[in-house]
């Protein structure tokens, strides 16, 4: 989860030009963080990249916009992660 | 081309699903009133167009990939570099690869070549969604058409 954060963290810090000391588990990537539907295609391509995994975004967008799910169980970077480190496994198993 | 069409490749010359890359060709107009301002007496292909007719040739490379499920949505280039004049009457050929197909986004390479000469090339991300209505999917496959896709590769693809 760490290590994982901390490639999440690097990847934001240097797609969005956002400082890295302000990138923190608990940040959200759209309410605190600022990052836009647009700059976070690049975040999802870095990260899709660096893991060798295909984030469900629209999967998760339509969870979000069907109530089934709220943003921060996607975008609060601690759930992100968690999320990164599922797909990872997945594909490992 | 047909610049007032907003339609700036003229043919796919070659769709290759399994190494997700696409040649296409186009020629730019020997007459244009867009020459008239751009520039006068010194008539130059906006640079704005090249990127377009690159957007294109990838956007046609995407619509192949999703078996013309989906449609793309020009939504961002990166390191766009316009490296050659391109002028009335030249004839481009255009090649984009698949970087990356993600969820919901595609991402491409793409470049033009002049006489062989890289004239041009960016980085493209697209975002890629449902086609919005079924008269607009029609629309694609009549302009398809017109382009020689090749359908039938996707019915073995």
């Amino acid at each position: 989860m760490s290590s994982t954060f901390d490639a999440v963290a690097t990847i934001i810090a240097e797609t969005c030009d956002i400082p890295r000391d302000t990138i923190k588990p608990e940040s959200h990537a759209i309410n605190d963080l600022g990052i836009d539907s647009l700059d976070f295609l690049d975040v999802a391509f870095a990260i899709d990249k660096a893991f060798g995994i295909k984030m469900p975004l629209e999967q998760w967008t339509q969870e979000v916009n069907e109530g089934k799910a709220t943003t921060e169980q996607y975008f609060v970077l601690k759930n992100l992660c968690a999320h990164i480190d599922a797909l990872v496994a997945a594909k490992g198993a | 081309m047909r610049l007032e069409y907003f339609q700036l490749i003229d043919r796919i010359v070659e769709l290759d699903l399994g190494s997700r890359t696409i040649r296409t060709q186009a020629t730019v107009p020997a007459e244009s009133t867009i020459f008239e301002g751009h520039f006068p007496g010194f008539p130059l292909m906006p640079g704005v167009l090249l990127l377009e007719s690159m957007a294109q040739t990838s956007g046609w490379l995407i619509i192949g990939i999703t078996g013309f499920s989906r449609m793309p949505f020009l939504a961002a280039f990166k390191e766009a570099k316009l490296r050659a004049f391109v002028k009335p009457g030249d004839t481009l050929e255009l090649t984009a690869a698949l970087v990356h197909d993600g969820s919901g986004f595609a991402r491409t390479k793409a470049e033009i070549r002049h006489d062989g000469k890289l004239a041009c090339n960016a980085e493209i991300t697209f975002r890629v969604v449902e086609f919005p209505n079924p008269e607009f999917r029609q629309h694609m496959e009549k302009a398809a058409a017109a382009l020689a896709f090749p359908m039938e590769q996707l019915a073995h693809g």
